[in-house]
């Protein structure tokens, strides 16, 4: 069996074996929960390391595997990585084994929050290694519907109903519209296969018909951008993270969040090139209301969790313009950033999160000095803001700086760069710096005297492993763009105009691209 | 003739005649033993059944009334299925049912009959008859518990609806016999061409439509279904919401794709229409719902409509996706109403607070009750997931053949009401785990063949959910027997 399926499959099977383990031990809960993480987490470190000497198969993805699942739709269990997913899987891996050692704040009904972190752990990881568009689908909504579960049972503060109703209406539209489009691809192409390097292999062969494309398109780009909190449908998302529980917040604003960027650069480019084209330039001008918009709105904020919600939303943007640039500089940056983002959300939240436990509050106005009673967790806050503001050394810095390079190699983005780029770095280190301002320095209240740090080296690891991760990354950002660039040239080579131009403008009838597909 | 294609009805109707006999033989105290024994038996024959080799011919007996071919045997598995599992619901209930016990199991094994003979019926006096059977036995069901007011309201409004519909049903009959001379769905299917224009002709297959509509409880005749779900015993309702439905939906997918095809394909708009607002309406009324029994109620219509996107969809694809929901709604129903028998027997409040800590007095209930309800709402890895994955794609595959902007409204009206029932069905499971100081904490003992019908579902929601291909092959069989 395929690495891959290992990655996905431990903490799907740790999560079956909880069911069984009593309530009560809540040791042995926990223990499993931290293995079966940490496990997957060395697989997929493994297999990032080995990627490079794996052999591709003839579509260019390495560790493939493939089961026939229902044969009459053409769907079968189908996993590999190549450029694109490879960082994501190795981010998920990791920031799954930090979120479950962060979960040491879960004082109630343990059992039920760690079965449904390892589900959301080993939905996500599937999903994103799934080469075949049911699961891909099936897996992400899988890790999808307990984040809305752990908000609504383990979430904080007075306005945890409303942010778990918001959340779930949103994302579940967004999953359904994105639902629809995935089957709308599916039949438009003719072949009766769910597998998507076969989809895009036709998609060359037999281009999509355009008026077709620029109905399939919007459905995914909007249905899966609702899911990543593109402007003006990001509103869930910083009230949503504001209160779920710390291990969720870093699961979904550092993961699965990242499976509808990752779903429009596999799936949606490749195969809808023409539309893709097409929306490129109106996509650029949503990511401005994420960068520039959401970026005033997190300059307001006073408290600090819908601080960084706000500033991740921010970060999405920036992703975005990647996207829209359609140029191997400004995707590659774009899958960059996914990578980067996970590890800095994950960071963030499990700090804030930490602060929370300690202190009881987030209300910026409330806390102030903290960095005296809390040395490594305010020296690491005060880094992850700097790496939030995009400071060189951390990996988001590499990836947007790629992004605006990219972007401005696009004479129609140049207004679009500009405000983009004045955007993440102005007004981001703006609430950024302000932020570590009153938290961190100043007068230390009275009622925090007492506050601990995190002292021993159990507690420490998960932040530092995070940190070392954006680092490691940050100062060897090849080990990434090395695996990133090929793949992503074959997917701007597909996208770009020259290519895009062979293809016919005229409407294939679906009749006559199914009767094709029987006779092959 | 070939009397032998019957074999099965004739075995299960004399079952019904023994459950009646046992019960002057058998002491009061030990009469759960004859449900035990129905179950036994019809468990017997649905094996048989499932072991005897499939030949995929059809072959038919009384002059063409009677069809046995796949669309037939699928759905006599699925309604044998659905027997079992609520007789072993009746047997939990027999302690609410003040006298009469064995008449209740054996108007089930009855009921069990019509909707056999609807599955094979081929002629409207067929389907006449087999729906009569089926819907005089539910008349008695209905109102079992005579002492109840409230059963004998759902009686008795059961009992003038059922009687107005099938009065439509007949004169439709009446109306399409006067126009075309025929009665037979294969002959009708041959002449019904010619008829096309006669206004006469066309209100008649209306009328049948509208008779069946109330079956299945599509908008806008699906009035008496919450009313009628919430009085009837509960065993009764869980049997009208999965066979009786089950089987107007077999004879709807017979009168339009075997009679009438020809009028059927002019009828897309209408049918699109009627699923619209059929899975609107369910979905919106059942939100502020606090009565269990009626939530499910309007759950079932909001359900009636997504299984008629299928029905809309015009094509084999779209049947067989109705058929593969149905049987992943078969379980998931049961699992649900099971919980509810099980739960609320000794209740007279059916509010959904009354599950407060089901988590703690029973997990296993708890935990049924919620797959039941993820399972309805539509989420991975349960079956309504891949039903309504299977109905959403034939819709759009008809909207792309077409091009027919209504079909892809449709999509998103289905969509919509997916997301509306998200809010009520996770009422249901956080009333489970998460409301306030519960009133009742007492652990709840399940007998053991409670137990096993409760896997048997988990089971089966989960087999479909994740895999279908067995079942989907099935159902494509089947659904090539209607030929559009």
């Amino acid at each position: 069996m395929s690495i891959l399926t290992y990655i996905a499959g431990w903490p799907l099977l740790a999560a079956l074996a909880l069911i069984v383990v009593p309530g009560n031990y809540r040791v042995i809960i926990r223990a499993i929960a931290v293995l079966a993480t940490f496990i997957s987490a060395v697989l997929a470190v493994k297999m990032f390391c080995a990627y490079g000497s794996a052999i591709p198969d003839g579509d260019g993805y390495r560790f493939v595997e493939q089961i026939p699942w229902v044969t009459s739709l053409g769907i079968s269990y189908h996993v590999g990585v190549d450029g694109l997913n490879v960082g994501l899987i190795l981010m998920g891996a990791i920031v799954a084994f930090a979120a479950t050692l962060c979960s040491w704040e879960i004082q109630s009904r343990e059992k039920e929050f760690y079965i449904l972190l390892l589900v959301m752990t080993g939905g996500i990881l599937g999903a994103f290694a799934s080469l075949d568009l049911f699961f891909f689908y099936f897996l992400h909504e899988l890790a999808l519907v307990p984040t809305f579960i752990m908000i609504g049972v383990w979430g904080r503060g007075s306005r945890r109903n409303y942010a778990t109703f918001q959340i779930t209406l949103y994302l579940s539209i967004g999953a359904l519209i994105a639902l629809l489009g995935l089957i709308a691809l599916y039949l438009q192409s003719g072949i009766h296969s769910f597998q998507i390097p076969d989809l895009i292999r036709q998609a060359q062969a037999n281009p999509m018909a355009v008026n077709a494309q620029n109905i399939i398109f919007p459905l995914l780009l909007f249905g899966f951008g609702i899911l990543v909190s593109l402007w003006p449908f990001h509103s869930w998302a910083p009230l949503g993270y504001g209160v779920a529980p710390a291990p969720t917040a870093m699961l979904h604003a550092g993961v699965i969040k990242k499976f509808g960027l990752y779903a429009i650069i596999r799936i949606a480019l490749p195969i809808l090139p023409q539309a893709a084209q097409h929306w490129a330039q109106f996509l650029a001008w949503l990511c401005i209301g994420n960068i520039v918009y959401v970026g005033f709105v997190a300059m307001r904020q006073k408290d600090l969790n819908l601080l960084i919600g706000n500033s991740s939303v921010a970060h999405m943007g920036i992703i975005f313009l990647g996207i829209a640039s359609l140029n191997i500089i400004g995707v590659t940056g774009a899958v960059l950033i996914m990578v980067a983002h996970g590890f800095l959300a994950a960071l963030t939240f499990a700090l804030s999160g930490y602060i929370y436990q300690k202190t009881g509050t987030l209300e910026i106005s409330e806390l102030g000095g903290l960095c005296r009673r809390l040395p490594f967790i305010g020296t690491l806050l005060l880094m992850a803001a700097m790496a939030g503001c995009g400071l060189p050394g951390f990996a988001n810095f590499v990836g947007e700086a790629t992004v605006f390079f990219g972007a401005w190699s696009q004479p129609a983005l140049h207004v679009v760069t500009v405000l983009a780029v004045w955007g993440a770095l102005i007004i981001g280190a703006v609430y950024m710096t302000r932020a570590v301002r009153h938290i961190l320095h100043g007068p230390l209240p009275e009622k925090f005297a007492q506050v601990p740090d995190a002292s021993n080296l159990w507690r420490q690891l998960p932040y530092a492993l995070l940190l070392v991760s954006l680092l490691v990354f940050g100062f060897f950002p090849r080990l990434l763009s090395d695996k990133i660039r090929p793949d992503v040239q074959k997917i701007t080579d597909m996208v770009s105009p020259t290519a895009t131009a062979k293809a016919t403008p005229i409407r294939v009838e679906i009749a006559q691209v199914s009767q094709s597909a029987v006779q092959n | 003739m070939n009397t032998s294609l019957i074999s099965l009805e004739i075995f299960v109707i004399g079952l019904g005649l023994v459950l009646m006999l046992a019960d002057v033989f058998v002491a009061p105290e030990r009469r759960h033993f004859i449900g035990y024994a129905a179950i036994g038996a019809l468990a017997f024959l649905l094996a048989t059944n499932l072991s005897s080799a499939n030949t995929g011919l059809s072959s038919t007996a009384f002059n063409g009334m009677f069809v046995e071919d796949g669309l037939a045997i699928f759905f006599k598995r699925l309604f044998m299925l659905a027997a079992i599992l609520v007789l072993f619901m009746a047997v939990e209930f027999s302690s609410e049912v003040k006298a009469g016990i064995t008449e209740y199991y054996s108007l089930i094994v009855f009921a069990l009959s019509g909707m056999l003979f609807a599955a094979s019926a081929n002629d409207f006096v067929m389907l006449f008859v087999s729906v009569e059977l089926i819907t005089v036995t539910f008349y008695i069901l209905t109102s079992f518990q005579r002492s109840r007011l409230t059963a004998l309201e759902a009686g008795v409004k059961y009992l003038i609806l059922g009687a107005l519909s099938s009065a439509f049903l007949v004169f439709g009959i009446a109306l399409i016999w006067g126009t075309t001379g025929k009665l037979n769905f294969t002959e009708l299917a041959a002449v019904a061409p010619q008829f096309e224009q006669s206004k006469v002709f066309l209100l008649g297959v209306l009328l049948v439509l509208v008779g069946l509509g109330f079956k299945i409880s599509a908008f806008p005749f699906q009035i008496w279904t919450p009313d009628v779900y919430q009085g009837a015993a509960t065993p009764t309702t869980a049997f009208l919401a999965i066979g009786s439905k089950a089987a107007g939906f077999v004879l709807l997918l017979r009168v339009l794709f075997t009679a009438v095809p020809t009028v059927t394909a002019n009828w897309g708009t209408l049918l699109i229409f009627i699923s619209g607002i059929t899975i609107l309406y369910g979905n919106l009324c059942a939100i502020p719902q606090r009565n269990l029994k009626r939530l499910m109620g309007y759950s079932s219509i909001a359900h009636a409509g997504y299984l008629l996107l299928g029905v809309a969809a015009l094509s084999t694809t779209g049947q067989s996706a109705v058929l593969y929901y149905l049987a992943g709604y078969l379980f998931t129903v049961l699992a649900a109403f099971t919980v509810v028998v099980l739960v609320l027997r000794q209740t007279d409040i059916e509010d959904i607070s009354a599950l407060a800590g089901l988590n703690q007095r029973s997990p296993l209930l708890a935990a049924s009750m919620t797959i039941a309800m993820v399972s309805l709402a539509g989420l991975p890895p349960m079956a309504g997931f891949f039903g309504k994955f299977l109905l959403l794609k034939s819709v759009i595959l008809k909207a792309q053949e077409t091009g027919n902007h209504g079909y892809y409204c449709l999509a998103f009206t289905a969509i919509a009401g997916v997301i509306i029932s998200l809010y009520y069905y996770f009422g249901v499971v956080r009333a489970i785990y998460w409301s306030k100081d519960p009133a009742d904490l007492s652990p709840i003992v399940l007998s053991a063949p409670a137990k096993v019908s409760l896997w048997a579902c988990i089971a089966g929601i989960f087999w479909l959910g994740m895999f279908p291909n067995t079942v989907l092959n099935l159902a494509d069989e089947a659904a090539h027997v209607l030929g559009i």
